[in-house]
């Protein structure tokens, strides 16, 4: 399924309505739906958000662009809504947070293994297998404070098995920081790239600092502020990949190619029939987004919009399950570490390097994510399922 | 209404939903080795005892608002040495009770969905429940205020119930659940009440307060009318399903 940017109307502006009931529809299941379809709405969320989070910021700094702001903004906000509403309310926020390391996990593999730059590749490899050891830590949260399986949610499509350590992975700020691409010359996707693994962590971000003082377990509350730790230093990574130099409304229409690929990706792969017509819908609403933004750009910055979207779109974010290229990753790089923007083997730091000075502080006085998973090993159902000694 | 939660469907929690995946999952399991900690021993437990240790309750019961209005008006006193216990209780039982009569408004306000469910309840048998768990409220709310006690207090057993019931409600008035899964919420609620207003029997006999512990009983025999029906209930439900 391609799409070309410049033939495709979409739906316009005015014609992007909705009404309480339209907003508020029955949710997905957590139980019979695929995981993928879990995946998708939270990515898609985690994307709306972030088009909401720009345009604010944007707002503060462009007076010219304000009404032009508050008005798609305003639908984006209902479109996250929409979209965000479909998780379902027997889902915990526990099991809503395993969805979240899935996002993270087999979305930043697909994108690592199509990201056409060496370097940026690296980074989303480095950021994967951070998320995957965040997935076996709260794997085992889930075991032993609420006695489930968080198999349930991943419908065994993600290992649970350690990646880099939780407890290595807090970083000295400036060893966070990532080189970002060149405007001028790097390749779309990778642009389209940054902005969706950036929106996605950010969320995540957002997401665990809101719910983890509704745990009532200290536990569970250590561990959340852990992970939220690891989560801030992946959008300070993430955020650094995209070029400073871009104007305001270059990365706005960036940002709207990206709403576009994103949801054309979903409606690709989206099997429930019902949630599909959803994601079709907001993929054209983007493009009607897209179309309004560009005669913006051409008229305000007098530049051609072909500059900076491509006609288009690359092909789709796979949602699928990335085990052999997770399982690669982790046996070949589990041991980098950074060194500024650059990536180097554990042995190279040293104990006066920032990372090993801020992580020993930090780590001084117990490790939440260690704490959680003394010893864990997923196996089906729970660790407390004993089987018979094999002869 | 289409269909009933018990039936065949494509359910994708299980393994066996995925041969294939599942297999490679196991890859990264060795059934020789076990994992859980001896709780009593683990790192886990050694947190929640430091974090235990050093908290405070969630919160206290108020003084008496009115300690002098509640001896004037010779209706009852609070006694024995700690009367904050007693407040506590029937601070919890009023939250309770505002909660349980909520629960009977969400079951009443899907019945037309709900009473499909063959063997559900007739809407006047739960209107009667409805009926007894408001005048059980407002009967605990008046005794706090013979008492001099403030109703609108949230004691820490209250809120405690509050947390307890947030899952009964999340059950009841999600529009995906049928009528015997509603009624086991209802269940869970009516098992944790009726030990409840034992409890508080005892507890206001022991206190002296007689006259208390009089209305108080009354409300135990209906709410043990109120278990053994939704019992029955969802018995009968259950049964003609599985036989359906």
């Amino acid at each position: 399924m391609s799409l070309d940017l410049r033939k495709e109307k979409g739906i316009s502006l005015s014609d992007q309505k909705f009404d309480w009931k339209d907003l508020v529809r029955l949710p997905i299941s957590k139980l019979n739906d695929d995981a993928f379809t879990r995946v998708r709405v939270i990515l898609l969320n985690g994307i709306e958000a972030d088009a909401l989070r720009f345009k604010h910021i944007c707002g503060r700094m462009n007076k010219e662009l304000r009404p032009h702001l508050a008005k798609i903004r305003r639908v984006e906000h209902f479109q996250q809504t929409m979209v965000n509403w479909l998780l379902p309310p027997d889902q915990s926020p526990l099991e809503t947070t395993i969805g979240y390391e899935q996002v993270a996990i087999e979305v930043t593999a697909s994108v690592a293994q199509h990201e056409p730059n060496p370097y940026l590749a690296q980074v989303y490899r480095f950021g994967l297998l951070e998320d995957f050891d965040h997935m076996y830590r709260y794997s085992a949260l889930m075991d032993r404070v609420e006695g489930k399986d968080p198999n349930n949610i991943l419908q065994n499509y993600t290992d649970v098995i350690p990646g880099r350590p939780t407890a290595v992975e807090h970083r000295d700020p400036q060893d966070d920081l990532r080189d970002h691409y060149d405007r001028t010359n790097a390749h779309p996707l990778s642009k389209l790239h940054a902005v969706t693994i950036m929106s996605a962590e950010y969320q995540t971000h957002d997401y665990y600092m809101n719910i983890g003082p509704t745990f009532a377990d200290p536990v569970a509350r250590q561990l959340y502020a852990e992970i939220a730790a690891i989560e801030e230093q992946h959008v300070t990574q993430y955020e650094s990949l995209s070029d400073p130099t871009e104007s305001w409304l270059e990365k706005w229409l960036l940002h709207e190619a990206t709403e576009c690929y994103n949801y054309l990706s979903c409606a690709s792969y989206e099997s429930n029939p019902r949630i599909k017509s959803i994601w079709e819908r907001f993929l054209d609403y983007e493009i009607g987004h897209i179309r309004y933004v560009s005669e913006l750009f051409s008229k305000i910055e007098r530049r051609d919009p072909a500059e900076v979207i491509p006609d288009s779109l690359p092909e789709p974010i796979k949602f699928e399950s990335h085990r052999d290229f997770i399982r690669e990753t982790l046996k070949n790089e589990v041991d980098l570490r950074t060194s500024g923007t650059q990536f180097i083997h554990k042995d190279q730091e040293t104990p006066d390097s920032p990372s090993v000075i801020y992580r020993n502080q930090l780590n001084s006085k117990g490790i939440p994510s260690e704490i959680v998973a003394d010893g864990y090993q997923w196996r089906p159902g729970t660790e407390l399922k004993v089987y018979p000694k094999a002869a | 209404m289409k269909k009933k939660s018990n039936e065949i469907g494509m359910n994708r929690t299980g393994n066996a939903s995925s041969p294939v995946d599942s297999k490679k999952m196991l890859e990264n399991v060795d059934p020789n080795v076990s994992t859980a900690p001896r709780i009593e021993k683990s790192r886990i437990s050694a947190v929640r005892t430091a974090y235990s240790e050093n908290a405070a309750p969630v919160g206290s019961v108020p003084p008496p608002a009115s300690v002098k209005g509640a001896i004037t008006t010779g209706a009852q006193m609070l006694t024995g040495k700690n009367p904050a216990v007693f407040i506590n209780k029937l601070g919890e039982r009023l939250a309770f009770e505002r909660t349980g009569t909520r629960l009977y408004q969400a079951v009443i306000s899907r019945y037309d969905v709900l009473k499909a469910t063959p063997g559900f309840p007739k809407l006047a048998d739960l209107k009667k429940i409805h009926g007894d768990e408001l005048a059980h409220f407002q009967m605990l709310w008046d005794s706090l205020v013979e008492l001099g006690a403030d109703p609108t207090v949230v004691t820490p057993g209250a809120d405690l119930a509050g947390v307890e019931s947030t899952g009964l409600l999340q059950v009841i008035t999600d529009p995906r659940t049928r009528g015997a899964e509603c009624l086991h919420s209802l269940l869970v609620a009516e098992l944790a009440d009726h030990d409840g207003w034992e409890m508080l029997i005892d507890l206001a006999r022991s206190l002296g307060h007689d006259t208390l512990a009089g209305r108080f009983e009354k409300a135990l025999q209906q709410e043990e009318m109120h278990l053994s029906s939704v019992r029955n209930w969802m018995t009968t439900i259950i049964n003609n399903e599985a036989a359906a």
